[in-house]
C-alpha cells in the first residue's frame, strides 16, 4: 500500500453481477483454462511414461530372441587319427565337424555346395567340440552326439527375426510403380507387363547407317524422367527390363525413319516390378542367404527334427566373439565386477572418511569451503572429462595399463565420490545430536562418539547412497571408453585386474556398432541384463532404505 | 607379488596390533592406569606398520616403470639409437618389453635381447629391493613404536591424529581430482594450441580431424576449425532442450498442484527409472527405434531425413532429461510457500491462473536454474549422440541432417591410436577443455540464478 494509494479520492464503487450470462460465461472460461493445464499435465506425465513403456518393450522385443539358441544335433566320430590322445588340442575338429554334418547330405557333393553347405553351421562349431572333448578326453575314439550352433543367419531365421523372402522393390519404387498404374501406361503383352512409354529417338545416340549400334539407354532413361521429373535415376532405374533397349533397338533398326522422331512404345518392364503389377507385390528370397538351395536345405533339417532351440547358457558364460551365435556376455560382467569392486573400495573408504570430516571435524574456513565448491561441481562434470583425467594422468602420466578394469574403477570412484560424500553426509545429518552428546557426556572422546554411535547409526543411510552411486558407475560408458575398456576379450582366461577388459556398457555399445544381424538382439539382451543387475542393484537400495530406516 | 607382498603388510600390522595391545595390558598392573586403551595403543602400532610401508610400495610401483625404461634408454648402444626420436625410442622400449616377456617374434637384434635381458634382471632388483624396503619398513616401525608404549603413552590422541590426516587427505582428493582434470586439460590444450592457432580453432568453420599418423595414408588434410562442432553441439542440445523442458516442467506441474498423493507416489518412480536408464541404452533405443521410425516418418510426408540426424539424437536426449526437468521444477514448485498458494485461492483464483501467475513466476529462478543444468548435461552428454549423432561436422542448422557434438568428437578422435603428440589426439583434450569450461559456466551460473533470484517468503 502505497501512499499514493491512500491518498486518491474514492472512485465510484461499481456494483457487479456474478450471476449475469457474461460473467458466468468468463468463470466457465477460466475454469476451461484450468482444465486445460491439468489435462497438458496429464499429458506429459503419459507421454513420459508412453516412452518409457516403447523404450522398454523394444528392447524385450528385440532382445528375447537372444536368449535362445539354434542348435543343430550332430553325430560325432572323434576319429583318433584326426585327434591324437596325447595332445587333443591340436586336432582336426573343422573336419570332424564338417564331415559329420555332410553325413546329413550325402547328395550334396560338389565343393561349391559344400561351402555353401557348410555355412548353416557356425563357424565357432569346431571350437564348441574341441572345448568339449577337451574336458572330455575319454570320448576320443568314440561316437557322440553333440549339438553346435546354427551359424547367425539360420539362427534368426530360425527365430523368425529375419524372413526368408524380402521384398525386392524399395517404398519409394512401389509408389513409382502405383503411379505408373494410375495414369494407365501399363499393359499386359504376353502375359508380360510392358510400360507404353513416349521415346524420343536421339539422332545424336543413333546413326542412320549403323541403327544396331546406337545407344538406347539413355533414350529410356530420358522417357522415363519425363514421367517421374523429380524421382531420383538409383530409384527409376530398375524399372524396365534391362533388354527394354533390345526392344527400341528392333523398332529403330526395323523402321530407320523413326530416328529424330517420337514414337509411343510398349516396353518390357522389369522381372520384379512384372511381380508387383500382377500379383501385387514382389518378392525375392532373402540375400543374405546367398543361393536359394540352402533353404531346401535348412528345411530338410527342420523336418528330420536335428534343429533344437534351446535356452541360451552361451550369452552368460562364453566370452566375446566375432560370430554373434557364440558371443556372450562373461567378459563384460567380469570386467565390470572388478572395476565396480576397486570403484567401490576406493570410494566407499575415501567418500566416507571425507565425509566425516567435513560434516563433523572441519572448520569452517576457506580451505572447507573450497572442497565442499569442489565437490559440488564435480557431481556436474560430464562423464567423458572424467576419462580424458583417466587417459591423461592414470595412463599417460603413471603409465598403468590400459584397458584395465584397475583403471577403469580408479576412473569410476572418482566420479562416484561426490555421490558417497553428499550421501554420507546427508545420513551423518540425520543422527540426532542428542546421541552424540549422550556420548561425549559418557566420557567418549569425538571420534569415538563418531566411530561408535554416529557412524553405526548412519550406515544405512551410507550403503543406500554407495549402492546408488555404484549403479550409475555401473551404466556409466564414455569414460571407460576413453581409457580403452572395450577391448575385444575372446578368451575367459584373460581376465584379470590388471589385464586388457570389457565392460557390460562398453560391450553394448561394441555389439550395437557390430553390423551382423545377430548383433542387434544380442545388444538388446546385453542392455536387458544390464537393466537387471540396475534393477538389483537399486532394489537393494530402496529395500535398505526402507527397513533400516529411522526416524528419531 | 603385490599381492602377497600387501598380504604381508597386513599380517604384521595385525601382529603389531596384538603386540601392542599386549605390551600396554601387561605394562600396568590395573588397567586403569593405562592412559588410553589397549586398543588404541594397538591401533598406533598397526598404522605406523601399515600406513607408510603401503604408501611406499604404491610409489615405488608408480614410478619403477619410468626408472628402469630410462635406465634402459641409456644402457642401450648409442650407435643403435642415434638420431632416433621419441616415438622410435618408445618401440624399441615396446619391443625390449615383448622381448623380456617371453613373446619373440622373428629375430631381434642382439642388443635387443642383452637389453630385455638387463630388463628383466632390474625387474627382478627393483621388485626385490621393494619388498626388502616395506618389509624393513614395517619391521623398524614395529620395533620403533612398541618402544614406546607405555602406561602413560597417550596412544588416543596419536591414533585420532593420524585419523584426522586420513580424513583430511580424502577430503583432498575432491580437489586433486578438479586440479588434476584442469592441469591434464590445459597441458594438453595448449599443446595443441603450439600446434593449431588458437583463431583456427575457435573461428575456423573446417573440422577435418582425421589425418595422418603413418606417411602412407590416405586421408583429410587436417583442419581444426571447431565451429561446426560447437554449432552441432548446441543444435542438439536446444532440441533436447525444446523436448525436456515442456514435458518436464508439465509433468512437475500436475504432480505438484493436480495429482492426489497416491497417484504422485506411483508416478514419481516412474520418472525415476527414466533418469536411472544407462545412456548407452538411450543411444541404442535411438539407433534401433527413433531414428528408423523418424525416416520413414519423413518418407511418407516427403522428407529425406538423415539417419543419424540431429532430430533423432535431440529427442532421445530430450526424453533422458524429462526427469531430471521434472524433478528439479518440481523441487522449485513446491517449494513456494503455501501461503501464497492460499493467498491467491482467497482471491478467486482458480487452480491454472494460481500456477500461471503466482506459483511459476515465484519458482522461476529454480526452474531457470533446473533448466540451465539440464542443459549443461545435454552438452556434455556422450553415449547417446555418439551412436545416433553424426561423426563428419557439417556446418547446418537443419535438424534433418547429421550434426557432430564435441563429445562425439573426444570419443572419436580418442578410441583407436592415440599418440600424444598428434593434433590429432590434442584437439580432443582442447575439445575437452571447452567442454569443461562450459558446463562449469552454466552450473555456475545455475546455482547464481538460484541464489540471487530466489525471493525469499519469511
Amino acid at each position: 500500500m502505497s501512499d499514493t494509494a491512500l491518498h486518491s479520492p474514492p472512485g465510484p464503487i461499481r456494483s457487479h453481477d456474478w450471476g449475469s450470462a457474461s460473467a458466468r460465461k468468463r468463470v466457465k472460461r477460466r475454469y476451461m483454462h484450468d482444465r486445460i493445464l491439468q489435462w497438458v499435465g496429464l499429458g506429459s506425465i503419459g507421454t513420459g511414461v508412453v516412452l518409457l513403456l516403447i523404450l522398454l518393450s523394444s528392447l524385450v522385443s528385440t532382445g528375447l530372441p537372444a536368449f535362445q539358441t539354434t542348435k543343430v544335433a550332430l553325430d560325432l566320430f572323434i576319429d583318433p587319427s584326426l585327434v591324437s590322445r596325447e595332445d587333443p588340442g591340436k586336432g582336426n575338429f573343422r573336419k570332424i565337424t564338417r564331415d559329420a554334418f555332410a553325413k546329413y547330405f550325402p547328395d550334396v557333393t560338389s565343393r561349391s555346395d559344400k561351402r555353401q553347405l557348410y555355412k548353416i553351421m557356425s563357424s565357432g562349431a569346431p571350437f564348441n567340440v574341441r572345448k568339449h572333448i577337451l574336458k572330455n578326453p575319454e570320448l576320443i575314439g568314440q561316437n557322440i552326439s553333440y549339438a553346435v550352433p546354427l551359424s547367425d543367419p539360420y539362427d534368426q531365421l530360425h527365430k523368425g527375426v529375419i524372413p526368408r523372402q524380402i521384398e525386392a522393390l524399395s517404398r519409394g519404387q512401389q509408389q513409382l510403380g502405383e503411379q505408373l498404374k494410375q495414369r494407365r501406361l501399363l499393359s499386359l503383352e504376353d502375359g508380360k507387363t510392358a510400360a507404353n512409354l513416349t521415346i524420343f529417338i536421339n539422332p545424336e545416340l543413333v546413326n542412320a547407317e549403323d541403327p544396331a549400334g546406337g545407344d538406347f539407354a539413355p533414350m529410356l532413361a530420358e522417357a522415363i524422367r519425363a514421367i517421374f521429373p523429380r524421382a531420383s535415376p538409383t530409384i527409376t532405374r530398375d524399372i524396365l527390363a534391362p533388354d527394354a533397349a533390345d526392344t527400341v533397338k528392333q523398332t529403330v533398326v526395323e523402321a530407320p525413319a523413326l530416328i529424330g522422331k517420337t514414337l509411343q512404345l510398349k516396353v518390357p518392364v522389369s522381372q520384379n516390378f512384372d511381380n508387383l503389377f500382377r500379383t501385387g507385390e514382389a518378392m525375392i528370397d532373402n540375400p543374405r542367404f546367398g543361393d536359394p538351395k540352402v533353404f531346401a536345405w535348412y528345411d530338410s533339417l527342420a523336418e528330420r527334427n536335428l534343429l533344437q532351440s534351446n535356452f541360451s547358457i552361451e550369452l552368460f558364460t562364453n566370452a566375446d566373439s566375432r560370430f554373434p551365435e557364440q558371443a556372450g556376455l562373461l567378459g563384460a560382467i567380469a570386467g565390470s565386477f572388478f572395476s565396480l569392486v576397486v570403484c567401490f573400495l576406493l570410494s566407499f573408504v575415501a567418500g566416507i572418511a571425507a565425509a566425516i570430516y567435513l560434516e563433523e571435524f572441519a572448520p569452517k574456513n576457506k580451505f572447507t569451503d573450497l572442497i565442499e565448491v569442489n565437490i559440488n561441481n564435480l557431481a556436474a562434470v560430464p562423464s567423458v572429462v572424467f576419462g580424458l583425467l583417466g587417459l591423461a594422468v592414470f595412463l599417460g602420466t603413471f603409465g598403468m595399463p590400459r584397458s584395465s578394469p584397475l583403471v577403469g574403477g580408479m576412473v569410476l570412484s572418482l566420479m562416484t565420490l561426490p555421490t558417497i560424500i553428499i550421501a554420507t553426509r546427508a545420513a551423518l545429518q540425520a543422527v540426532p545430536p542428542s546421541i552424540r552428546e549422550a556420548a561425549l557426556g559418557v566420557g567418549a572422546s569425538r571420534h569415538q562418539v563418531i566411530t561408535h554411535h554416529v557412524l553405526p547409526l548412519a550406515m544405512p543411510g551410507i550403503l543406500t547412497g554407495t549402492i546408488i552411486g555404484l549403479a550409475q558407475a555401473l551404466g556409466e560408458t564414455a569414460p571407460l571408453l576413453l581409457i580403452g575398456m572395450n577391448a575385444f576379450i575372446p578368451s575367459i582366461e584373460s581376465i584379470g585386474i590388471l589385464e586388457p577388459a570389457t565392460a557390460l556398457p562398453t560391450q553394448i555399445f561394441s555389439w550395437a556398432d557390430s553390423p551382423e544381424r545377430g548383433f542387434v538382439s544380442r545388444t538388446s539382451a546385453a542392455i536387458l541384463i544390464l537393466l537387471g543387475f540396475l534393477f538389483i542393484m537399486n532394489a537393494t537400495a530402496i529395500y535398505l532404505r526402507q527397513k533400516f530406516e529411522r526416524r528419531w | 607379488m603385490v599381492g602377497y607382498l600387501f598380504l604381508a603388510i597386513a599380517i604384521i600390522s595385525l601382529a603389531g596390533f596384538y603386540a601392542g595391545r599386549s605390551k600396554a595390558q601387561t605394562s600396568v598392573g590395573k588397567l586403569s592406569e593405562l592412559h588410553s586403551l589397549p586398543n588404541f595403543h594397538g591401533g598406533f602400532i598397526a598404522a605406523w606398520i601399515g600406513i607408510p610401508s603401503i604408501i611406499v610400495v604404491l610409489l615405488w610401483l608408480l614410478f619403477q616403470g619410468t626408472v628402469i625404461d630410462n635406465l634402459l634408454l641409456s644402457s642401450l648402444p648409442a650407435d643403435k639409437v642415434e638420431g632416433m626420436d621419441q616415438a622410435q625410442l618408445s618401440l624399441v622400449l615396446s619391443e625390449v618389453r615383448s622381448v623380456a616377456a617371453g613373446n619373440i617374434f622373428g629375430d631381434p637384434e642382439p642388443h635387443i635381447i642383452a637389453a630385455a635381458e638387463r630388463y628383466n634382471s632390474w625387474y627382478s632388483i627393483s621388485r626385490w629391493s621393494m619388498v626388502a624396503v616395506a618389509l624393513a619398513m614395517c619391521l623398524i616401525a614395529l620395533l620403533f613404536t612398541r618402544s614406546k608404549i607405555s602406561g602413560r603413552f597417550r596412544a588416543r590422541h596419536r591414533v585420532e591424529r593420524i585419523m584426522d590426516g586420513i580424513m583430511v587427505v580424502c577430503s583432498v582428493i575432491a580437489i586433486l581430482t578438479t586440479f588434476g582434470i584442469v592441469v591434464s586439460l590445459l597441458v594438453e590444450a595448449l599443446r595443441f594450441f603450439d600446434l593449431v592457432s588458437p583463431l583456427e580453432f575457435f573461428f575456423g568453420l573446417n573440422w577435418e580431424p582425421q589425418i595422418a599418423i603413418r606417411a602412407d595414408q590416405v586421408t583429410g588434410g587436417g583442419a581444426f576449425g571447431a565451429i561446426p562442432v560447437f554449432i552441432g553441439t548446441l543444435q542438439i542440445a536446444f532440441l533436447a532442450m525444446s523436448v525436456a523442458t515442456p514435458l518436464g516442467l508439465f509433468s512437475a506441474i500436475y504432480l505438484t498442484e493436480y495429482s492426489g498423493p497416491r497417484f504422485r507416489k506411483a508416478i514419481k518412480p516412474v520418472l525415476e527409472i527414466l533418469a536411472g536408464i544407462p545412456t548407452v541404452v538411450y543411444g541404442f533405443f535411438a539407433v534401433l527405434v527413433v531414428a528408423p521410425s523418424m525416416r520413414e516418418f519423413g518418407a511418407t510426408i516427403g522428407l529425406d531425413i538423415a539417419p543419424n540426424s540431429a532430430l533423432a539424437a535431440g529427442a532421445v536426449m530430450g526424453i533422458m532429461l524429462i526427469p531430471f526437468v521434472s524433478s528439479l521444477s518440481d523441487d522449485a514448485i513446491s517449494s513456494v510457500p503455501d501461503a501464497m498458494r492460499h493467498g491467491s485461492y482467497g482471491l478467486g483464483a482458480t487452480k491454472g491462473e494460481t500456477i500461471i501467475k503466482v506459483l511459476l513466476p515465484a519458482a522461476l529462478p529454480g526452474i531457470m536454474g533446473g533448466i540451465l543444468l539440464a542443459t549443461s548435461r545435454a552438452i556434455g552428454e556422450t553415449m547417446i549422440v555418439v551412436m545416433a549423432a553424426g561423426i563428419i561436422a557439417t556446418l547446418t542448422m537443419n535438424p534433418l541432417e547429421p550434426v557432430t557434438t564435441v563429445t562425439v568428437q573426444i570419443v572419436t578422435l580418442l578410441i583407436g591410436d592415440t599418440e600424444f603428440d598428434n593434433p590429432k589426439t590434442l584437439a580432443a583434450f582442447a575439445l575437452g577443455l571447452v567442454l569443461f569450461v562450459v558446463t562449469l559456466m552454466l552450473n555456475i551460473l545455475a546455482q547464481r540464478v538460484v541464489r540471487k533470484y530466489r525471493e525469499r517468503y519469511e
